[in-house]
């Protein structure tokens, strides 16, 4: 079966001989995209994040199959180590990672998570559901799907309010944006 | 993984009446299949059938079964009229899991017994006829309240709380038809028959969710688990009080991570219906909730720890409320 | 380009740096919060792990598990699984592990699929062109087993204990010293099985090239990984190759060759293709290593001026049968306080679950927390304040063996963390209250054994004046990359920039490896002696004494000349190799690592749920040689301590042995919102016991105590004493009534 995705703004048709085929594993084994990690393969810990038409998901809890005529945004297309995205160059300065193993799932995490804010969603810390401020509980709550065992959550909080900072709810570039197209000319 | 045949539905009725699986989200069945916990022959993806909509129905809504859970936690109207809801969806999993989930899906969310994700461990729910592992297992996860000799796992989920508190209807079609299933009446208790977790039929599709008129006063979720987020409730209560003169009126109360399905007791809430608050009343509700509830050994804490959430949960929804 | 002009430095450890070379050179990078260099690449997805960068034709392969927790496979379904589509071969190899090897090992763990030894242990291995099929397939394999589970035993309190004559000691009489004592405790505390879950599960690439063999995995010591793998293999070492450029994580679970490299290694030689072998989350969980549970008895008894008199830690671990590591749960105990009469005991028991091994500080991390809270006991019993009652009783010379210490900062850490923390705003038990909250605050002493391992390192310098780093360390996280690249950067006079460092490639010089907190120091030492032997070399070409000669962003200056490097290299390349070794200074100094840490948390009366509001704490480990990294290693270890006190526990099924919480739902690693701002202070400080740059080991230190910190602060919280790990709510709401 033919699955064609928009991939970091470019598309192409994957020829799957499979329907198990995750979206995680289609993107490191089949698209050479290694940059999205397999830290549990189950939903259990953020590293397979991705942006799926505008949304972060767990690249790992679905299949490929399902995704024929989607846009993704992965962590090569949020920002290339010449032309890195503000989140990127903050994770950096503020040693956002050790290992680094999560990072991707992090960034493109963290990416989605400050549109989710610039467009209003509550979180569970959001007392009466209204439009959220950018405060360290709102990031680390929002960011908790993504787990990191070095456990540099301080780091990434610094970096995540430094970058929305910079750029506003930008930092991440717009989510399914066609980054890696900019990027890469 | 098993392997299967894939295809995607173009309308509800692709699915409706099939054997076929019905895929949605996905977060939780392919979870399971890839450990073949699941191993559906075939699967149809209903991620294109529409039904992504919440809708003014009367005085209430309707949500279809494929608003992602982020949608319906976000959704304006929700949040005002109905923020349990919105509370109790924004507690469980993570964003990236919310964003994916489906309100169809996660009603159908399967339980968490460490046994039942085990092959190699009995397990009348995965296996019928092959034993319970979690009893005399590792149960601190498990339930208190009808629970049964052939199973004692719990619904893990937080939507479907709020929605047996908010009096929800699970709006399903199959073969014969369309059927409402009211929200209290969705899951079931496992008795001998654990390996259905609710009383959708084969071939039956959940359409929507309806939530009826609005009740007012105050909505609280209070989630307890063993850490601040990305965990399954140890114990969760959903309560809807509003206050009427310095009486509570209108009182709601579901409780998850404590049965086989979302835990409503319409005697509890009798009890405080009209009454003014008081701590020793509060007390007499948790003991109505708590009739006949027993614990496994490891998950005991869990009684006491849902009659002390409870009291503070009705304490903070009642508090300096006229 | 002409040969590269070989020099080298070898340095044993026998005496007190004299030399302070790295306060001497003045390119000014060594200490400061340089940026990590392949930052760039780990924030851009493209530092490649270990199931990366496969090579082409690569087939996958997955574990299969055994069903039974003891006995003997007699028996496979490998026709019915050779049937199903993709599948290559079902190996059962007598070369494959039982469990991996421990840190260090440098020979072959205990080998042989077909005895079981504990629930879930790997038996088979299914390969297939597809990890689709491999899986389904592996999920599909039926053993008949000889099962002997009945007789496995599975609780520690059914294990029959060892105890070795070597790692008991007493002094004095600790027995006499309780009875006549103003104030004792006396107290058991337990902590439960924990696993490292390291982001990035076990994974190994195998593929051969005739008779040798190339391995991408995922490990933290190329060197003695190498000889394990060959040992395993019964080939030589020469004939293994192992890569592991980027390690996403190990904290110990990844010091020894796994069941994934040994198996990818047979199943690529038996198919002549490259073979994956990528470990399931609930893999890792169950077949690699756990920290062992232990039963610990603390007593301590003090006079009546809160002066301690005895001091006694006995231990209860376990580990499989034959295995020789048992986790060193009191390693601090004999040098931390004060105490004429002591006792230390330790016992191992032999149980059929997961192997147990090192894990992030194996020792003190669980070891540290539990006398530090007994000390709390003791300090409350005597009505002396905690921070106070330690600084009484910390010793001029190591109390067990009359040694001195090393740089002893402990006392520093306690005061000056005590006032950043704002320690006297601390209230009687169960005295404050916000809410349904209950606050308190806790402190710990923090204490790791500090250590040296033999390592080697090149350093090159090319003729345009840059260098490059090799030695075959790996970057785990810790920040090698970062530290290694300063060390040569600061001693050569170099922008950071002009300095590549090439880690985790076995072919390279062997290092210490990642492990034991002893990598930057050991592996640090040999990069800046590799550093110093060009630096001498420069020396001589700019016809001065090595003392005079200043390097400093890239040039080189003696007297009154100053020349670009390139023009002192006149187009040689200069090749140093320096080596470390230990010496004498580690046994004729008790050397440590000293830390206090500061805990504030909130309980919930009704729940009994715990948050922690505040950490903080203030280090002293030597010469800090980057103060980012450093400042993430500490951070890190105490979040460590915050999964320990809190949340982490491996669920052993008491009928079989299995791990039944085997997945990241179930067994819970903070996560971000459970982490509260975390304030790091590193004391100035140097030991030149320690190594040639008087830095000591940090990333195992941050996370012996906070644990402590944490229960104290709970007990301060609630007025009760917890003392069975983790804290979770159910024992709390035990205790509230």
């Amino acid at each position: 079966m033919d699955v064609t995705l928009t991939v970091n703004g470019a598309q192409q048709t994957l020829q799957l001989d499979d329907p198990r085929v995750s979206l995680l594993d289609a993107l490191r084994q089949r698209l050479d995209l290694t940059g999205t990690k397999k830290g549990c393969d189950h939903g259990q810990c953020g590293a397979c994040t991705v942006i799926v038409n505008g949304r972060r998901i767990n690249s790992c809890l679905t299949l490929a199959v399902m995704h024929d005529g989607d846009e993704i945004t992965t962590i090569e297309g949020i920002g290339t180590p010449d032309n890195l995205a503000p989140l990127q160059r903050a994770f950096i300065k503020h040693d956002g990672f050790q290992c680094g193993y999560c990072t991707p799932g992090q960034i493109v995490s963290a990416t989605a998570m400050l549109e989710e804010l610039r467009q209003g969603w509550p979180s569970q810390l959001t007392g009466d559901l209204g439009a959220a401020d950018l405060t360290d509980e709102e990031i680390r709550e929002r960011m908790s799907g993504n787990i990191c065992r070095c456990s540099c959550y301080p780091n990434i909080v610094d970096a995540i309010r430094d970058a929305a900072g910079e750029t506003g709810s930008q930092a991440g570039g717009q989510p399914g944006a066609r980054l890696a197209a900019e990027g890469a000319a | 993984m098993r392997q299967f045949d894939y295809s995607r539905a173009a309308s509800p009725a692709d699915a409706i009446g099939t054997d076929a699986r019905i895929i949605a989200g996905g977060t939780n069945l392919l979870d399971l299949m890839k450990l073949q916990v699941e191993t559906p022959d075939r699967l149809i993806d209903v991620n294109h059938v529409g039904l992504d909509r919440i809708e003014r129905d009367g005085d209430g809504v309707r949500i279809g079964a494929l608003v992602r859970n982020a949608d319906c936690a976000a959704d304006e109207t929700v949040r005002r009229d109905w923020p349990l809801l919105s509370h109790a969806i924004l507690a469980g999993a993570s964003p990236q899991l919310r964003n994916r989930a489906s309100t169809g899906g996660n009603l159908m969310q399967r339980t968490r017994c460490y046994y039942f994700y085990d092959l190699d461990a009995p397990c009348n729910k995965r296996e019928p006829g092959s034993g319970c592992g979690a009893i005399g297992g590792i149960n601190r996860i498990h339930a208190i309240l009808g629970a049964s000799e052939s199973c004692i796992a719990t619904y893990p989920g937080d939507m479907a709380v709020a929605m047996s508190a908010l009096d929800a209807v699970v709006e399903v079609e199959g073969p014969n038809g369309r059927r409402d299933i009211p929200a209290t009446e969705f899951h079931r208790l496992p008795g001998d028959t654990p390996e259905r977790d609710n009383t959708l039929e084969p071939g039956e599709m959940i359409l929507s969710v309806r939530l009826p008129a609005p009740l007012g006063g105050r909505h609280i979720y209070r989630k307890v688990r063993d850490r601040r987020s990305y965990a399954f409730a140890l114990v969760s209560v959903a309560a809807v009080v509003a206050m009427d003169g310095g009486r509570m009126s209108n009182v709601r109360l579901a409780f998850g991570g404590v049965a086989h399905k979302p835990w409503r007791v319409p005697e509890a809430e009798a009890l405080l219906e009209g009454q003014a608050p008081a701590p020793d009343l509060f007390d007499r509700a948790a003991e109505a909730v708590l009739d006949g509830a027993r614990g496994q050994g490891h998950n005991d804490f869990k009684i006491p720890l849902l009659r002390r959430t409870l009291s503070a949960v009705l304490a903070e929804a009642t508090e300096g409320a006229e | 380009m002409s040969e590269p002009i070989e020099v080298s430095l070898s340095h044993r450890m026998n005496f007190a740096d004299k030399e302070d070379l790295l306060d001497r050179t003045t390119q000014g990078i060594i200490g400061t919060p340089m940026d990590r260099p392949e930052g760039p690449l780990k924030v851009s997805g493209t530092a490649t792990y270990a199931d990366e960068d496969h090579p082409p034709g690569t087939v996958y392969g997955w574990l299969v598990r055994s069903s039974i927790s003891k006995g003997w496979v007699t028996g496979f379904n490998t026709r019915e699984l050779r049937a199903m589509p993709g599948v290559l071969a079902v190996i059962r190899d007598k070369r494959m592990l039982r469990n991996p090897a421990q840190g260090q090992a440098s020979k072959a763990p205990y080998q042989g699929p077909a005895e079981i030894f504990y629930k879930g242990q790997p038996i088979a291995l299914v390969v297939a062109e597809t990890f689709e099929q491999a899986r389904d397939a592996a999920i599909k394999a039926r053993a008949d087993y000889d099962d002997r589970s009945e007789k496995g035993v599975f609780v520690p309190a059914e294990a029959k204990y060892e105890a070795p004559r070597s790692q008991q000691s007493s002094q004095g009489d600790l027995d006499a010293a309780m009875d006549g004592a103003a104030f004792a405790v006396d107290v058991e505390y337990h902590t439960p099985s924990m696993s490292h879950a390291a982001m990035e599960p076990h994974a190994a690439v195998a593929w051969w090239d005739g008779g040798s063999v190339t391995l991408r995995g995922s490990y933290q010591m190329l060197g003695s990984n190498k000889a394990e793998l060959a040992d395993s293999l019964g080939i030589s070492p020469k004939k293994v190759r192992i890569l592991s450029p980027y390690v996403g994580g190990g904290f110990g679970s990844k010091l020894g060759i796994s069941h994934e490299g040994v198996a990818a290694a047979i199943a690529a030689q038996k198919l002549g293709r490259p073979v994956a072998v990528a470990l399931h989350r609930r893999q890792q969980f169950e077949t690699t290593i756990r920290r062992s549970e232990s039963r610990q008895r603390v007593r301590l008894s003090c006079d009546a001026e809160g002066r301690m008199t005895g001091v006694g830690h006995e231990a209860w671990v376990s580990n499989l049968p034959a295995e020789t590591f048992s986790e060193p749960v009191s390693q601090a105990t004999p040098f931390t306080y004060e105490g004429e009469n002591r006792k230390i005991g330790h016992h191992v028991g032999r149980l059929n679950i997961t192997c147990a091994g090192s894990m992030r500080a194996p020792g003190e991390a669980i070891g540290v927390p539990v006398t530090e809270a007994a000390m709390d006991e003791l300090a409350h019993a005597a009505g002396i304040d905690p921070v106070e009652f330690r600084l009484r009783n910390i010793p001029e010379k190591d109390p067990s063996s009359g040694r001195p210490f090393s740089s002893h900062r402990l006392a520093d850490c306690l005061r000056r963390g005590a006032e950043s923390f704002g320690w006297h705003n601390r209230q009687a038990p169960g005295a404050r209250r916000e809410g349904e909250w209950l606050i308190g605050m806790g402190v710990t002493s923090a204490i790791r054994v500090n250590m040296l391992e033999p390592s080697t390192a090149r350093v090159i310098l090319l003729p345009d004046g840059t260098a490059r780093v090799e030695t075959d360390m790996t970057d785990i996280g810790t920040g090698s990359y970062s530290i290694l690249t300063q060390i040569a950067a600061e001693v050569l006079g170099l922008p950071a920039d002009r300095v590549t460092t090439v880690l985790g490639d076995s072919d390279l010089p062997q290092s210490s490896g990642s492990g034991g907190s002893f990598g930057a120091a050991s592996s640090g030492s040999s990069v800046m002696l590799a550093a110093k032997a060009v630096r001498q070399k420069l020396a001589k070409r700019m016809e001065c004494d090595p003392d005079e000669l200043t390097l400093k962003d890239g040039y080189a200056i003696a007297e009154n000349r100053r020349r670009t490097l390139a023009e002192v290299l006149a187009g040689d390349t200069l090749q140093g190799t320096g080596t470390i070794k230990k010496g004498l200074t580690s046994l004729g100094h008790q050397q440590a690592s000293w830390g206090a840490q500061f805990a504030e948390v909130a309980v919930s009366s009704v729940t009994g749920e715990v948050h922690v509001r505040r950490l903080a704490a203030t280090f002293a480990c030597g010469r800090i040689l980057n103060a980012k990294t450093a400042r993430s290693q500490c951070i890190g270890g105490m979040i460590f301590g915050i999964g320990q006190a809190l949340h982490e526990k491996v669920e052993t099924d008491a009928r079989d042995g299995s791990f039944v919480n085997r997945d990241l739902a179930e067994y819970h690693v903070p996560a971000n919102l459970d982490v509260p701002h975390i304030d790091i202070e590193f004391l100035d400080d140097r030991d030149p016991y320690a190594n040639p740059m008087q830095a000591k080991g940090i990333g195992e230190l941050a996370c012996c105590g906070t644990a402590g910190a944490i229960v104290n602060a709970i007990a301060n919280a609630t007025g009760h004493r917890f003392r069975s790990f983790p804290v979770t709510l159910d024992k709390v709401l035990e205790k509230l009534g």
